[in-house]
């Protein structure tokens, strides 16, 4: 086991140890590296002044350049990366050359030559935010822009000049010659430092240790009693940053092998550890197009990068906006401990707030989703801002219908209980009942009997009864053939609007 | 003539002058700022209560704490404890009271801020809770009010209403708003020799900061240099509230020795400074079947917090805003200025004037749904005359100021026509009438917005100008720059007088110790003052270099030119470089100082009359909206905005403020909604709660324009008008849209309030007879 860390930063090696396990990178950066060009706006994974460029390889070999908050990404996540930050951008790094002095990257020109910063603070996680997807060499274009940004807030500029910013670079996307150059440095660095040891990163007192095998992991989780088990820290960080909570020993499953992988298991998609949402939507979102709109708006581009499907789940939130989803799919979830490898239904996972079927030297392995077809798959999330905010309610439903007579039904929330849950009251009403909206509407009144909702600042009790209720409704309309435009998407104009069959009143 | 040969000169779109230092992360914030690395930090140990007697505080054990090198309380303050800005009523650190949750009660001053973070929960303090008033409701009930209730009146308001025709009241209460900077209060403290204290600090006043530190440390002015090099964002939320932690972190400086700094994390910066006032608004209307208003009673009730910060001209902004653009003959504001156990409000883009546009745009749109009006064509009726009307028919507005530059009628009909208004509601009328889920809305609303501080006396700004004998100038004036652009177009009209390239004039940071005794940069007067300031600084240098240059060639000093780079004088020629080298070999002063005081205004502020604004800045937008009756969501589809700046000095920096101030107005109206709980705790103290417009919430479609007949009517900077806060109010269109959108509900008026949330949305439309699930009283 190594006790230090390996990794890129801006086309140079570092190695870092003897920091504690919970440093962030932003922390890193700003405070022993004195790189300040990232920007801290929150601390938390909303405001993405602090987007850096985290390049990892995939599973199949590509490159893959992820924006990343600074801010809640652990240091030992770093291993084996590419970092860059927006002083990276205008040099090739170790032994390459760079950008004649002063002139600026594409993804920097872009943004002076459309006006795109006004106070400048929010603008250099734009700018890393643009390097991502100009690398990748996707979310550039017009329909994808929203997206691509959406976890970048700007309070001063009212967006327009950034998006189109981002649009002229979308031409350019040829790399120029040192920027090529610059990759190709990134990338040998990379296979020079790469090898397949654990590591840890640790004070003394606070330590993150990174297994390579899925037998190390499974043996450090087993020797250290009250470990966090750490995926993509996009909850985990925020215990730190915002809470200061004290972690003494983190183990992530990042870089076990195998984890992060999305794989055919019999009847199911299996889904590891360490898969992000990122990966995971492809395979979630195909032939669900309602499940890839409510993943679109998970969190960012960020917090999908790095944040984990399995994570999600294990955090037991009754606002995840996964669980209710998953639950509406017959997903199950898969347990494994030093005595236990055990698979059950994911409505049963989550017991009461705060309190999951999980034993304490248990980790979440997988999440088993069904392959089945189901058309009639449909979610809604209700928030108050459409991207990158967390649920007041989501709705899931999924129904068989056989003739015209509705022969299943799950139905599960998100935001109206202690968990997320099924409604088992409104299943029942939609059971047996024939496919016609006064089913729905019969289950959405069950729905009273089903959940006693809170209010909080996301929103009333009243509102989460109506607005679930509604869903229903609206579901109902969906199936039955009188469907709702929705007003979420990309690219949504007043035209489609009107183009759009407008549903019943 | 202006110069088409210099680079960068007034009237073009020059670039934001750090624009290349934004990109590559190295323009510089406070908290990026080189420190020596003994530098402390400051934590705030913050109240948890709305309202408490402090019986005991033991802050021995955060004292022992590792890493913890200080901690301080009111009593380590050795001058004034106080950093209000205007009545002395705002602890810096509280004594035996404390009147909100998230009140500054000591400052832990330690090595680093984990160890800060770690020693917070050592403290032990005991409160007493005591009764708290936090709501406008409340404060109403309880009296609770800060000062006497105040009346802006004209005309005969009650028999005038009396006599109308027709009449309509209601209510419509406001939310507040968080500025949300990016990047939160930062100051860094630096100490010197002989006691003196030298403050980086992201603030639109550095004097004021100046002047509260040195009464906090118990020095003279003159002993507090505080720079302000540029802030990430403001909006008025640093015109006062960057003082707290100036103060706290001067005070730790001088306590310890070493340099101390204070930055906000964002819960903090939530939890501490004040935000945008939520009002409450009872109106009465009289009015004739043309929609003709006759008379409006307004009561307006804002929520102040727990002591005044500047609440006292925000609500005579409110009240100074109540008529917007409409000259109602009779009308009378009562403002009442609450006093509840919450952050104390203060100044936010447009300072009180967009509450006080959207109770008479409420009005307004209320009357025109009860004559079954266009609500456009119910404004226009009821516009001020325009600037072209003979003198005698002029509008007077209800606090005594004749609005002699009305540009509204040429401005709203060229938008109407050019966003195809009238077809485009009527298609939409046509699709809400097929019932479907989604309902479409269409608004237009104008704005005149009063431009000059409420408070005569601040209208006043200096600049310092020095020409180096290379030819090259530095600027500074008293003026902050937090993203609006002023510092870049300063520039230009340093570089437009002297007649050379934009980079050859140096922009440097604000210091007290360069231009003194300076007002907060707000009001949108930034460049109105300054701008105007730094022309004069420039001028006396040029006169000088004139009278010098006219003498040595044998002409008229009025014969000396400077153009595209070079100077003429009698038969010669020479490079501004050159001139500048001759005058200086002359023993020619080339510094100069320039000063600029806005004329003609004046306010009375116990009679709420006079002429406080030098002139109005108008504008027009046309939003579209849709939403979704059953859940309440909703967006905007479109919006076309026509803006008044006058003669533009910078048409992409203006149209920038636009767009940005539309969106920020527009997050205002719909996402943003802050929450207190029953204790009077912010619950919304995050961006994972608090939600600011993000990218996909501009509208798709945004046709932004400048109204290119535009001038000032009024001597301006080149004839600009001021654009930081007029165009916020634009994004009323978005409420009215999104009413007019329900309006296809029911028969009722929907009487929205704001934020109008989905929530609010759905549970309006359910209430107006919507379609959705009826579920009884559960
Ligand atoms: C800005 C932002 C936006 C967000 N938006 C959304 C949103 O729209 N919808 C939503 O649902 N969530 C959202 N989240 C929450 C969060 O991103 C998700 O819950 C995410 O999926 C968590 O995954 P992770 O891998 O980052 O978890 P981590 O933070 O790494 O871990 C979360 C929890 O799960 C435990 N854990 C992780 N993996 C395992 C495992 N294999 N076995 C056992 N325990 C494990 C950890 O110990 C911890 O308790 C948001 C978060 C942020 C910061
Ligand atoms: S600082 Fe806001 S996302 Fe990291
Ligand atoms: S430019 Fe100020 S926040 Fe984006």
């Amino acid at each position: 086991m190594r006790d230090r860390i390996t990794f890129v930063l801006n086309n140079q090696v570092e190695q870092v140890s003897g920091l504690a396990g919970d440093t962030t990178l932003l922390n890193w950066l700003r405070q022993t590296k004195r790189l300040t060009g990232s920007k801290e706006g929150c601390g938390e994974g909303d405001c993405g002044a602090c987007t850096v460029v985290v390049a990892r390889r995939r599973a199949d070999g590509g490159m893959r350049w992820h924006p990343v908050n600074a801010c809640i990404q652990f240091m030992g996540m770093l291993e084996g990366a590419s970092v860059t930050t927006i002083e990276g951008l205008q040099s090739a790094g170790a032994g390459g050359g760079g950008l004649p002095d002063g002139q600026l990257h594409p993804c920097q020109q872009v943004m002076v030559g459309h006006h795109g910063s006004q106070c400048g603070f929010c603008t250099p996680g734009f700018v890393m935010s643009l390097f991502a997807a100009w690398c990748n060499g996707d979310g550039l274009a017009a329909p994808d822009i929203d997206t691509t940004l959406a976890g970048n807030l700007c309070r001063c500029t009212g967006y327009r000049p950034i998006v189109e910013a981002a649009a002229a670079l979308e031409v350019r996307a040829i790399p120029p010659q040192f920027e090529r150059q610059r990759r190709e440095i990134e990338a040998s660095l990379m296979a020079a430092i790469a090898h397949d040891e654990t590591v840890c990163l640790s004070d003394g007192r606070r330590s993150f240790t990174a297994p390579t095998s899925l037998e190390g992991f499974a043996q450090s989780y087993a020797q250290t009693p009250g470990a966090t088990i750490v995926s993509g820290a996009t909850d985990v960080g925020l215990w730190v940053t915002k809470q200061n909570r004290h972690l003494p020993n983190m183990i992530w499953t990042g870089r076990v092998r195998g984890f992060d992988r999305v794989e055919r298991s019999g009847a199911h998609w299996r889904i590891g550890p360490a898969v992000t949402h990122e990966t995971a939507m492809t395979t979630l979102a195909d032939g669900r197009p309602d499940l890839g709109e409510v993943m679109r708006r998970f969190g960012s581009t960020q917090v999908r990068a790095s944040g984990t499907v399995c994570g999600n789940i294990a955090n037991g939130s009754p606002i995840g906006d996964l669980p209710p989803m998953l639950i509406a799919l017959a997903a199950e979830i898969e347990l494994v401990g030093p005595a236990s490898n055990r698979r059950l239904p994911l409505e049963s996972f989550f017991i009461d707030y705060g309190r999951q079927d999980r034993e304490a030297d248990e980790f979440v392995a997988a999440i088993l989703v069904p392959v089945t077809p189901t058309p009639l798959f449909r979610a809604y999330k209700i928030s108050k801002r459409f991207d990158q905010d967390i649920s007041a309610v989501l709705g899931a439903f999924s129904v068989t219908v056989s003739g015209r007579r509705i022969t299943s039904a799950r139905v599960a929330f998100g935001g109206m209980a202690a968990t997320p849950k099924r409604a088992a009251a409104a299943e029942a009403a939609l059971t047996g009942a024939a496919l016609e909206i006064s089913a729905f509407e019969a289950a959405a009144a069950a729905l009273t009997a089903d959940f006693t909702p809170i209010s909080d600042m996301r929103a009333s009790a009243g509102y989460r009864l109506q607005v679930a209720a509604n869903l229903m409704l609206k579901y109902g309309l969906d199936v039955t053939g009188a469907p709702v435009p929705r007003l979420t998407g990309a690219g949504l104009s007043a035209h489609d609007l009107r183009a759009t069959p407008t549903g019943t009143g | 003539m202006a110069g088409k040969g210099i680079a960068g000169d007034i009237r073009t779109a020059r670039e934001h002058d750090s624009a290349h230092k934004h990109v590559s992360g190295t323009a510089v914030y406070v908290d990026d700022i080189r420190v020596p690395d003994d530098t402390l930090v400051v934590l705030i140990g913050q109240s948890p209560h709305a309202h408490a007697r402090i019986t005991g505080i033991d802050l021995s054990a955060v004292a022992a704490a590792d890493g913890v090198v200080a901690v301080l309380t009111h009593a380590d303050i050795p001058g004034r404890n106080d950093c209000s800005p205007v009545y002395g009523d705002d602890p810096i650190l509280a004594e035996d009271v404390v009147s909100y949750a998230g009140q500054a009660v000591f400052a832990i001053v330690a090595e680093t801020m984990r160890a800060a973070r770690d020693a917070l929960p050592l403290a032990k303090i005991d409160y007493d809770p005591l009764a708290a008033v936090l709501t406008i409701e409340d404060a109403m009930r309880a009296g609770s009010w800060l000062g006497p209730s105040v009346t802006m009146e004209s005309g005969s308001p009650d028999s005038a209403l009396a006599g109308a025709p027709l009449h309509l009241s209601g209510r419509i209460e406001i939310g507040g708003q968080e500025h949300f900077y990016l990047e939160g209060q930062a100051a860094l403290a630096i100490p010197g020799e002989d006691g003196d204290m030298t403050l980086h600090c992201s603030t639109q006043h550095p004097s004021e900061i100046q002047h509260k530190a040195a009464d906090c440390l118990g020095v003279p002015n003159h002993a507090v240099t505080v720079e302000t090099r540029r802030m990430g964002g403001a909006f008025g939320g640093k015109e006062s509230q960057g003082s707290l932690p100036a103060l706290l972190a001067a005070l730790a400086a001088r306590r310890t020795g070493r340099p101390a700094k204070t930055v906000y994390d964002r819960d903090d910066d939530f939890m501490l400074t004040g935000k945008r006032h939520d009002f409450r608004i009872d109106y009465d209307v009289g009015f004739d079947s043309e929609g003709r208003i006759q008379a409006v009673l307004f009561e307006q009730a804002l929520r102040c917090g727990m002591s005044w910060d500047l609440s006292e001209a925000i609500a005579a902004r409110a009240m100074c805003h109540a008529d917007n653009a409409y000259h109602i003959p009779h009308m009378r504001v009562v403002s009442h200025r609450c006093r509840t156990h919450t952050q104390s409000n203060t100044a936010f883009r447009g300072f009180g004037g967009p509450q006080g546009m959207v109770g008479i745009e409420r009005v307004i749109d209320q009357v025109a749904h009860h004559l079954g009006l266009d609500p456009l064509v119910v404004r226009q009726r009821n516009f001020y005359p325009h600037k072209f009307s003979a003198g005698t028919v002029k509008g007077r507005t209800p606090y005594g100021q004749v609005v002699e530059d009305c540009i509204l009628q040429d401005i709203v009909p060229r938008l109407a026509a050019d966003a195809d208004y009238e077809a485009r509601r009527a298609e939409i009328e046509a699709f809400n009438r097929t019932g479907g889920m989604i309902r479409r809305g269409i608004a237009l609303t104008p704005v005149k917005f009063g431009i000059s501080f409420n408070t005569t006396f601040l209208n006043q700004a200096g600049a310092l100008v020095h020409v180096y004998s290379d030819g090259s100038v530095h600027l500074n004036h008293g003026g902050t720059e937090m993203g609006q652009g002023l510092n870049t177009k300063v520039a230009q009209i340093v570089a437009h007088e002297f007649q050379i390239d934009f980079d050859v004039v140096k922009i440097t940071a604000t210091n007290t110790g360069k231009v003194p005794n300076t007002s907060a940069t707000a009001a949108s007067s930034g460049t109105d003052l300054n701008g105007m300031a730094a022309q004069a600084a420039a001028r006396t240098i040029k006169s000088r270099m004139r009278e010098f240059l006219a003498e040595q060639h044998q002409c008229m000093p009025d014969s000396v030119t400077f153009a595209n780079g070079r100077v003429r004088a009698g038969g010669a020629q020479m490079s501004f470089a050159e001139a500048v080298k001759a005058c200086y070999l002359g023993r020619i002063s080339l510094s100069a100082t320039g000063f600029y005081a806005t004329p003609k205004i004046h306010w009375d502020k116990a009679r709420s009359c006079g002429r406080p604004f030098y002139y109005y800045a108008y504008g027009a937008a046309v939003t579209e909206v849709a939403t979704d009756l059953l859940t309440g969501e909703n967006r905007i589809l479109r919006t076309d905005i026509l803006h008044d700046v006058g003669r533009s000095l910078n048409p992409a920096i203006d149209i920038g403020q636009i767009e940005g101030g539309f969106v920020q107005g527009a997050g205002w109206l719909t996402t943003e909604e802050l929450v207190w709980d029953e204790a009077g705790r912010l619950r919304t103290h995050a961006p994972s709660t608090y939600k600011i417009p993000a990218c996909a919430d501009r509208p798709p479609v945004f046709n932004v324009a400048l109204f290119d007949d535009g001038e000032n009517t009024e001597d301006t900077i080149h004839k600009s008008k001021a654009v930081g806060e007029p165009p916020l109010m634009l994004a009323i269109s978005v409420l009215m849209a999104l009413s007019h959108a329900l309006e296809s509900v029911g028969d009722d008026y929907p009487m929205l309030d704001a934020p109008a949330t989905p929530e609010r949305l759905c549970l309006a439309a359910r209430r107006l007879g919507g379609p959705g699930i009826a579920l009884g009283d559960k």
